[in-house]
């Protein structure tokens, strides 16, 4: 049971914690996993969340940044400022609880259609896009030279990677080659300024609470590049949530994100953002499809994933409405 | 010749034996996967009752666009390297067109409930 082995760690790493109590898996596929837990302490308990590997999953597929740097970027984002859960404990290997972190739970609301639409956030929801172009531009103005080893990618990689992985799909989708060949013809090149990009900057990945953004999450898919890549990605109308008239998440538009960015003293690219909009709403189709390929070789073989498969679609009507449009809005 | 009822009949059948007498008794994760499951077999019902009219559709615009016959997937791949490789484009005739007559369909089945879907079915096939 991992109560045992997570009783033992928290009495290594925080002084007078006696146990763990109420460990509940949250979300875990094969290789990736999730618990809440409460580490009993006598100045009282204190929540929190566990996000390994479990052992004999070492390596991160793919884009992937490896928990043991997601760890080290969330304290970065933690010290910078960045509303972030604080990291208690990277683990170690005598830990027994195989490659991952805890970190202090965060109360709040992760579910992207409760935050746009229950009464707790309607306070918040107004000011959100203006606070996440701050929050992002304080991710970006993180030091380089502060950062682990991340892979390095611009546009003209991410174009040869989305190409590489439709083709490996070998399904013909017209709409991605129109994509694909708009985002060749349209290539910025590389930015002038390279920095860290969270890489899943969006509705979804951020903790809400009455009072605004509590937290931004996964880490997963950070790497160096563009910056305006963020700015791009929060904006794909499959992180709006049915809101498509508010391209921020579904919290507002555009030049509100803009001003929050630009206020932290940072600069904005439009057309490089729309750019990457076309270029992330490709790699969110691109992901479903490879979820589909994911769910007919396992060992996942859950409706879920093959559901997502059949949302690959929705991407397609995005990118007409981005490249081919028939009317206003 | 298999006798009734159909596939489609009987898959509605069972996904609204799942929607009305299962699902409320189901709560946590589990009914997040009941639901996942009745939304799958509810797209496999509207594959069955939609599909084959929208592809005759697709088969014949991909015919007239590419002036050449060949199976469904043969022609979507013919169009695929036609638009990679910079033959036909936005210019071209009746693509724009093809491109969102056949998005529409699909979405039809997968995902009628899509906010751009929803939009952009309102308009009506001119876009107005």
């Amino acid at each position: 049971m991992i109560e045992a082995e997570l009783s033992r760690c928290v009495a290594a790493f925080m002084p007078g914690a006696t146990g763990v109590r109420g460990a509940a898996k949250l979300s875990g596929g094969a290789s990736q996993e999730t618990w809440r837990f409460d580490i009993v302490h006598p100045d009282g308990d204190v929540g929190a969340i566990l996000r390994r590997s479990p052992k004999g999953y070492g390596a991160a597929p793919g884009r992937a940044a490896g928990l043991n740097n997601e760890a080290a970027l969330m304290r970065l984002a933690y010290a910078a400022g960045v509303p972030s859960p604080e990291v208690l404990h990277v683990l170690q290997p005598s830990d027994d609880l195989g490659t991952g972190f805890i970190m202090r739970r965060v109360d709040g609301e992760t579910i992207a259609r409760k935050i746009l639409r229950d009464a707790d956030y309607a306070q918040a929801r107004p000011r959100l896009a203006r606070q996440l172009g701050q929050i992002v531009a304080g991710i970006h103005s993180i030091a380089r030279d502060a950062l682990p080893d991340l892979r390095e990618m611009n546009t003209t990689t991410e174009i040869a990677e989305l190409a590489r992985e439709y083709g490996s799909f070998d399904w013909p989708r017209p709409v991605f080659d129109l994509a694909l060949r708009w985002l060749s013809q349209n290539d910025p090149g590389p930015s002038a300024e390279v920095t860290l990009v969270h890489g899943d900057f969006r509705n979804g990945n951020l903790i809400i609470g009455a009072d605004g953004v509590r937290a931004v999450l996964d880490w997963e898919l950070a790497h160096l590049g563009d910056p305006m890549e963020d700015l791009g990605w929060i904006c794909v109308n499959s992180w709006r949530f049915g809101e498509i008239d508010k391209p921020v998440g579904g919290f507002g538009p555009r030049e509100e994100l803009f001003a929050g960015y630009e206020a932290a003293g940072r600069k904005v690219d439009s057309a490089r953002v729309k750019f990457w909009e076309v270029m992330g709403t490709l790699r969110w189709g691109v992901m479903c499809c490879g979820m589909m390929q994911r769910f007919r070789i396992g060992p996942d073989h859950s409706t879920e994933r093959a559901m997502i498969g059949r949302r690959a679609s929705e991407t397609e009507i995005d990118l007409l409405r981005l490249l081919a449009p028939r009317g206003e809005g | 010749m298999q006798d009734e009822p159909t596939p489609t009949e009987l898959v509605q059948a069972v996904a609204d034996f799942l929607r009305t007498d299962i699902a409320p008794l189901i709560s946590g994760h589990q009914a997040f996967k009941l639901r996942v499951g009745i939304n799958a077999l509810d797209l496999v019902v509207r594959q069955l009752t939609q599909a084959a009219a929208a592809e005759d559709e697709e088969h014949a615009r991909l015919k007239q666009l590419l002036g050449r016959d060949g199976d469904l997937l043969t022609l979507n791949r013919t169009l695929s390297e036609q638009i990679a490789n910079g033959a036909v484009d936005l210019t071209t005739p009746g693509l724009k067109d093809h491109l969102w007559q056949t998005t529409l369909a699909k979405l039809a089945v997968d995902q009628p409930n899509y906010a751009s879907y929803k939009r952009e079915v309102g308009r009506g096939t001119d876009g107005s």
